[in-house]
């Protein structure tokens, strides 16, 4: 009988891995993020040709959902002012986990060539964000790879990172 | 887990005791329409508007202080990003008012390069116009129509400057690069897919009875209003007053040009998708004019004069006081005489005027942008009163307001 | 000692300033060698009294006094058919003159022409708003008042527009750093998190020529730098371009870059 060289005893007993279901959730969320149109400034207008008929955005399981609530993906494209600031992390506390943030064009990364007294200098000072997109614009194929290397990061990710301490920004 | 912060929910400052049955709406910052960043506090009565204050500046990135610490050519990018969806309008609006303020004149090929970049620029406004102004009232495939078109001509501004959508392809003095081989014959190309694109669209909702529907009768700006609020380009021309200021008062090489402007007698939201419709057709048409004209002009590209601009890159690679002078150029940048200068030019949006006032130094001393999108959206105050909530969303995109140009 | 910087206008300034240089000005012409400038001028003149009236590159410039502003643009809009006001806005003279220099930008449709007005704003005075003879002046003195901080009387909705409704001082006065003082650093970080956050999220990053140690191990050469087509890859192989990592689920196709297809033109 112990001719087997299957561990009947592993994982405590039970016959499946806790991998594969990573690897499951982790296939669906990343298939189908779904991003909040935030569109601020130029880097908008990049966003939405993105997701027009020649960069088709739908391919990736994309779909733009208006509100917060809706979307698991904020992609900050354009200028962040102070006053807007408010409003941006108002915005990214509703969205329910798991959550991810991609920083779009030099003006979210850094503040850009804004470097003003009304400009907050970089989206990370505010959110934490996970994918960097440098450019002015950057072109529809970036933003398109920005969104493959965020979900190359999902595939790797915990499935219960939604339970791990969030940081601040 | 939530990191606790600051900002407490919106409901704790809002007023809940009223006397009347108004109901306030905040039509926030960040809403799906993609109009950018206005925020539009509504007092409702039921369905109708009774009260609107739109407020800005949620966009405000301090333009007009960069312009006090910058040189005159370092500016020009930033223009770019204005009016960030004809963005060489905004260039050759500021390289205009540099050059009349220098008192230099571009050569002849430049102007014609400038005029071509301008009308495409012209073209695409609109057809974003058209497709962002159908996404809100709600025929969705006209977004992706629009956009594709609008591809074709973003290859022929990449192919010329390399970029898509900011484009700095204007200097102040003329423009740095000719066009590429085969760019007139992808024009045409273009144009002619255009033609056959646009009646294709004109068919699709120009006499859709749910298209009229929501547009005619909104919106409706009389004269008086129009010249009260300052209002300029379409928005006036929608109320009847024939004002382009290509025609009345021409820069460039506009007067040379054969085009008609279109004017709507009634001032509704309906008139004014006329007229960008009839608008875009008379760019294709200037823009056929331009081709000949551009085969048998000479090929200086920049403006011959050596206090202010440098020398083409041949001569500064070659010569070297053309090489000094780029170098003192570029690391102080030039002075231009004591004065102010307005100039304004019509850009899709309507006038867009640069206040430039110098004071001899290399950094202006005071630069204001006149753009026309600001009093559009001042117009909000008075317009949305009395309107429908779902007119009001029409009417935040038939007025053509782009944020980057507002808040500046 | 650290030398002496002068607070009043922080801009930037040219470093060197050529000592023979004499700057030309643009050419200021007489009213009456226009004769539409000349008929409005008089016309003008006869009801407001003009300091000085010169033209300066196709507009006709006034300068009157700041209490007539209101009168200057009744008659400019119904007498000279001067009917739309363009824009309003100020010039800072406070460090020169002590003072704001407003101008208004006025167009003509009937008569093709623009006029200029100007006036002399003394610091802590008040200033008449035009909103009742022309509607785009409600935003544009706001705007005004928010960049400069002059007082503005009878305007119907006097709050700042452009910035957050608790900002400190007003951006477009020259004494304004470009890059905010103190309390405009903070404003986000206090107004969202706290001022507990400040030390958590640490100052803004504003010198665009910063380079930490980190960079010549991550991204530049600095300082090792070597002639164009050397070889630095230092017998590493190329990178593969792959979307999708090795051991990605089953069913999904992996992307093989030999058998995609380079367009040569676009279709």
């Amino acid at each position: 009988m112990a001719q087997h060289k299957v561990n009947y005893l592993q994982d405590g007993g039970a016959p499946i891995k806790l991998t594969t279901i990573d690897k499951l959730v982790n296939f669906g969320r990343s298939n189908s993020i779904w991003p909040m149109t935030y569109g601020l400034a130029c880097c908008a207008i990049e966003m939405m040709a993105t997701g027009g008929s020649r960069y088709d955005f739908d391919r990736f399981g994309t779909i733009f959902r208006a509100s917060p609530r809706q979307s698991d993906c904020i992609i900050i494209a354009g200028t962040l002012t102070k006053k807007h600031a408010e409003f941006m992390r108002r915005l990214y506390d509703q969205m329910p986990d798991p959550k991810w943030v991609i920083s779009m064009g030099s003006c979210a990364n850094t503040g850009g060539m804004f470097n003003t007294y009304a400009t907050v200098q970089g989206a990370d000072r505010i959110v934490p964000v996970d994918i960097y997109l440098p450019g002015c614009a950057p072109r529809p194929e970036t933003l398109q790879y920005a969104l493959m290397t965020l979900q190359k990061k999902i595939r790797k990710e915990s499935i219960f990172r939604a339970h791990k301490k969030k940081r601040l920004i | 887990m939530q990191q606790p912060n600051r900002l407490k929910p919106f409901f704790e400052n809002i007023n809940f005791e009223r006397e009347d049955n108004t109901m306030v709406v905040n039509f926030g910052p960040q809403h799906p329409s993609a109009h950018g960043q206005l925020r539009l506090v509504l007092e409702l009565q039921g369905e109708e508007v009774t009260k609107s204050r739109p407020m800005i500046g949620y966009l405000h990135r301090g333009v007009e202080k960069m312009a006090e610490n910058m040189i005159y050519n370092e500016f020009l990018p930033t223009t770019d990003r204005m009016d960030y969806i004809a963005a060489t309008s905004n260039n050759y609006g500021y390289a205009l008012a540099i050059e009349q303020l220098l008192g230099i004149e571009a050569p002849r090929r430049a102007e014609i390069i400038r005029t071509m970049l301008l009308e495409l620029n012209r073209i695409t406004s609109h057809l974003f116009w058209l497709a962002t102004h159908s996404l809100d009232i709600g025929a969705m495939s006209m977004f992706l129509y629009c956009f594709r078109d609008r591809e074709y001509a973003l290859d022929l501004i990449e192919d010329y400057c390399g970029a898509r959508l900011t484009h700095s392809a204007v200097r102040i003095g003329g423009v740095p690069l000719d066009l590429p081989a085969n760019w007139i014959e992808n024009c045409e190309s273009f144009l002619k897919n255009m033609d056959e694109e646009i009646e294709k669209y004109e068919g699709l909702l120009t006499e859709n009875r749910i298209w009229k529907m929501r547009l005619e009768e909104v919106g409706v700006i009389t004269p008086e209003m129009a010249k009260s609020w300052g209002c300029s380009g379409i928005a006036l021309r929608g109320s009847g007053i024939k004002w382009d200021l290509r025609k009345e008062m021409p820069y460039g090489i506009y007067d040379e040009l054969d085009f008609d402007v279109p004017v709507s007698e009634t001032g509704d939201a309906y008139g004014r998708y006329k007229i960008c419709m009839q608008e875009i057709r008379e760019s294709a048409k200037i823009l056929r004019q331009l081709f000949p004209m551009y085969e048998k002009s000479e090929s200086q590209l920049m403006a011959h004069a050596p206090e202010y601009i440098s020398a083409p890159k041949e001569q500064v690679m070659t010569q070297n006081y053309s090489l000094m002078q780029h170098f003192v150029l570029v690391t102080q940048g030039m002075r231009p005489p004591k004065g102010e200068v307005y100039v304004a030019t019509e850009s899709p949006r309507g006038e867009l005027g640069f206040f430039v006032c110098s004071d001899g130094s290399p950094y202006a001393y005071r630069l204001k942008a006149r753009t026309p999108s600001f009093q559009h959206t001042a117009l909000f105050e008075e317009l949305l009163v009395g309107t429908q909530l779902a007119d009001v969303v029409a009417l935040v995109a038939n007025l053509n307001g782009v944020f980057g140009e507002i808040d500046r | 000692m650290r030398q002496y910087k002068p607070k009043d206008d922080v801009q930037k300034k040219s470093y060197f300033s050529d000592r023979f240089y004499v700057t030309p000005s643009l050419p200021r012409l007489d009213p009456n060698e226009d004769e539409q400038f000349a008929k409005d001028y008089e016309q003008f003149s006869s009801k407001i009294k003009v300091k000085e009236a010169f033209i300066e590159h196709t507009h006709l410039v006034m300068y009157i006094d700041k209490n007539a502003v209101v009168d200057a643009m009744t008659c400019l809009r119904d007498e000279l058919e001067y009917d739309m006001l363009m824009e309003l806005s100020a010039i800072d003279y406070l460090a020169q003159r002590d003072g704001f220099e407003i101008f208004y930008e006025m167009l003509s449709i009937s008569k093709h022409k623009r006029i200029r007005i100007k006036c002399f704003l003394p610091k802590n005075e008040e200033l008449e708003s035009v909103t009742s003879v022309f509607k785009s002046a409600n935003w544009s003195e706001r705007e005004m008042y928010d960049m400069f901080g002059m007082k503005i009387v009878n305007h119907p909705n006097m709050k700042r527009i452009l910035m957050p409704d608790d900002w400190y001082d007003h951006p477009l006065k020259k004494t304004y750093p470009l890059h905010g003082d103190e309390a405009a650093s903070w404003y986000e970080v206090d107004k969202i998190f706290g001022k507990e956050a400040r030390d958590i999220i640490g100052p803004e990053q504003r010198d665009s020529s910063a380079i930490d140690r980190y960079d010549t191990q991550r991204f530049a050469r600095l300082g090792h730098e070597v002639p164009f087509d050397t070889d630095i890859t230092e017998g590493e192989p190329d990178t593969p371009i792959s979307y999708q990592e090795e051991d990605s689920t089953k069913i999904m196709k992996k992307l093989n870059p030999d058998e995609s297809v380079a367009l040569k033109r676009r279709r």
